[in-house]
């Protein structure tokens, strides 16, 4: 299966924001975070369409969210996430000595997948396991 | 029927007090004058809202009484040597001033969310000051707006109508029409674009991307808008110029213009992907401004460089200083960001991450603050208030809070008290408690109670109280022990 390396950029958008004040827990949320988007070029050369699942992997770990088409990328090699619990799973903390992680513009790899994109608590519970 | 006019939305930065609600029964039914985040907000606050307070007994969330999770929350706090007391931004600045007092009571460190936000901002901004204004000069007099790394259309969705380009100064003009008709023409190009690519082969990517070429300046007198973003936003779609700085490209965009502003050559033809003739242009343009403005978000705190993209930015804005005046100001997320740093500034001397575990407040970032002090294993006890940490920090950081005991006040059942141990519903501020919210440009406005919150559901100003006192309690008691 073909596995390409991008330049990851998080940040807000209007969806994230409207839905983030109410329960994190409904679809909606889901629907608008758990996705990443995607040059055209991009989605051909890796085989995905709009709506498929791909597995997006850093150094600490993997984790599964659908393609969106962009209508705002516009070079090839960068993608877009939300800001949302689906991403932050899997950025580094390493602050520099300056309280703030690096959370734009870091190399992430991503292959297409047929693995689900997990429910937020099913994806708290994988990350984090279960509270005693 | 009653209408509330003048209420203060209680979302972002831009704290938008001229929003009207409707309410009927003790129940919103309508807003007017709020944008889609902010209407979502006041209109949909009671859906998934959380009113029972709850406990972890054999690793499940069961129900208990507010006397109870008020007494393991203290507990929790007392008995932990070095509690980190996070969130603050989402709550009043009277809430914030209660948690300073309890974070020093426990001996703790006290961290509000600009640590993961405009934090590099704030170092920077203490390392060189900032020449900085309120909205509303800027709304009369600005004539050149720039937004750097920013995207109020998603973020700030009336800072544009309300404080800059959109907005009708007494100086200066709104430009409505100039960039209603450019998105005319916009979609019309995108649509003869998307036609193009259903002919040619290999779709839309194949043709030339020649938007990019599009420099549309308005007439010398009329407000200007520039937007220098990574990706081509959707506020960048209403700008008179646009500028793609590669991603990390910041720094040396800021420094290009300040050689450019002092008259220097650059011997390269780009800098970080932008060619050297449009930055020369919009080194003349910031130049020949009467008043300009520099807004930045976390484009420039959250890259590369964090505080020295500040930094440079804010030297910039020096810079241009001795030949016009120019002004800039980070556009923060939370509606009372601001009002925690202002409040734990005034109280302890330090806007965030104070630490007060020596008996007096030490500030560090990079040492003292939640993300540090998380990943390195550091706090045994927390306590988290109006934030979801476990949804907006980086993996490492929450691997280590959901292993100690931690308590969570919040209206909304969100992930983090998912996985608490104490959850103790509150109040909307700003909806069903009052207090006073700071403004992006530091400036202090009333937020108001429109409606009253459901049975037993208590402010986090009067939660925090209540935690403070059982934490005195509890440490009265151990003190009589050791006695
Ligand atoms: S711009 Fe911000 S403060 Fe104003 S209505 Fe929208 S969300 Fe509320």
């Amino acid at each position: 299966m073909v596995s390409m390396e991008f330049i990851l950029i998080t940040g807000r958008t209007i969806e994230q924001g409207k839905f983030k004040e109410h329960a994190k827990t409904t679809e909606k949320y889901k629907g608008n975070v758990a996705i990443c988007e995607m040059h055209a070029d991009d989605m051909y050369r890796l085989g995905v369409k709009d709506g498929d699942n791909v597995k997006v992997t850093t150094e600490l770990g993997s984790v599964v969210v659908k393609v969106r088409k962009s209508k705002r990328i516009r070079t090839p090699g960068m993608v877009f996430i939300p800001f949302g619990p689906w991403v932050n799973s899997i950025l580094p903390s390493e602050t520099e000595g300056s309280g703030m992680p690096h959370l734009k513009g870091f190399k992430v790899k991503i292959e297409p997948t047929s693995e689900p994109v997990p429910d937020i608590k099913d994806l708290l519970l994988k990350t984090y396991g279960v509270k005693k | 029927m009653q209408v509330l006019s003048g209420v203060l939305c209680p979302f972002c930065g831009c704290c938008c007090d001229d929003i009207e609600v409707v309410i009927k029964d003790n129940t919103i039914i309508d807003v007017r004058n709020a944008c889609a985040l902010g209407a979502s907000k006041f209109m949909g606050y009671s859906v998934h809202r959380n009113t029972k307070p709850l406990i972890r007994k054999n690793g499940e969330l069961v129900e208990t009484t507010l006397d109870e999770a008020i007494r393991r929350c203290a507990e929790i706090l007392a008995e932990a040597s070095y509690p980190l007391l996070y969130g603050w931004s989402n709550t009043s600045c009277e809430a914030t001033k209660v948690g300073l007092e309890l974070a020093e009571e426990v001996g703790g460190v006290i961290d509000n969310t600009t640590t993961v936000c405009h934090g590099p901002a704030i170092l920077a901004i203490q390392d060189v000051g900032i020449p900085s204004c309120t909205l509303g000069q800027i709304r009369h007099r600005a004539d050149l707006v720039i937004y750097w790394g920013c995207n109020p259309w998603c973020a700030h969705p009336r800072h544009l109508e309300r404080y800059t380009s959109l907005s009708e100064g007494r100086f200066q003009r709104a430009a409505w029409k100039r960039y209603l008709s450019r998105l005319i023409l916009e979609s019309a190009r995108k649509r003869r674009y998307r036609a193009a690519g259903r002919v040619i082969k290999g779709g839309a990517a194949a043709l030339p991307a020649e938007e990019e070429k599009r420099w549309m300046l308005p007439p010398p007198e009329e407000r200007k808008l520039v937007v220098v973003d990574v990706q081509r936003t959707r506020t960048a779609d209403l700008a008179d110029i646009f500028i793609r700085v590669e991603p990390g490209g910041d720094y040396d965009v800021l420094q290009a213009l300040r050689a450019l502003i002092r008259d220097e050559e650059l011997d390269v033809d780009s800098v970080a992907g932008v060619p050297v003739e449009k930055l020369e242009e919009l080194a003349d343009i910031m130049v020949n401004c009467r008043f300009g403005i520099l807004f930045f978000g976390l484009g420039l705190t959250m890259s590369v460089g964090k505080s020295r993209n500040v930094e440079a930015a804010i030297k910039l804005t020096r810079d241009l200083n001795m030949y016009t005046k120019f002004l800039i100001m980070p556009m923060r997320g939370h509606f009372n960001v601001t009002g925690a740093n202002i409040v734990s500034t005034w109280q302890t001397g330090y806007p965030y991450a104070v630490d007060f575990s020596h008996g007096y407040p030490r500030y560090n970032p990079g040492e003292t603050s939640a993300i540090d002090i998380l990943s390195r294993g550091d706090a045994d006890a927390a306590l988290v208030v109006a934030s979801d940490p476990v949804s907006s920090f980086p993996r490492r950081a929450v691997e280590h809070l959901v292993k100690i005991p931690f308590a969570v006040i919040d209206p909304c059942l969100t992930p983090t008290a998912l996985m608490a141990d104490v959850v103790i519903p509150s109040a909307f501020v700003g909806i069903e408690a009052e207090g006073t919210a700071y403004r992006m440009d530091h400036v202090p406005l009333p937020l108001k109670k429109v409606v009253e919150p459901p049975e037993g559901i208590l402010s986090d100003e009067e939660i925090l109280r209540r935690i403070l006192r059982e934490v005195r309690r509890i440490k009265g008691k151990s003190q009589a022990r050791k006695n």
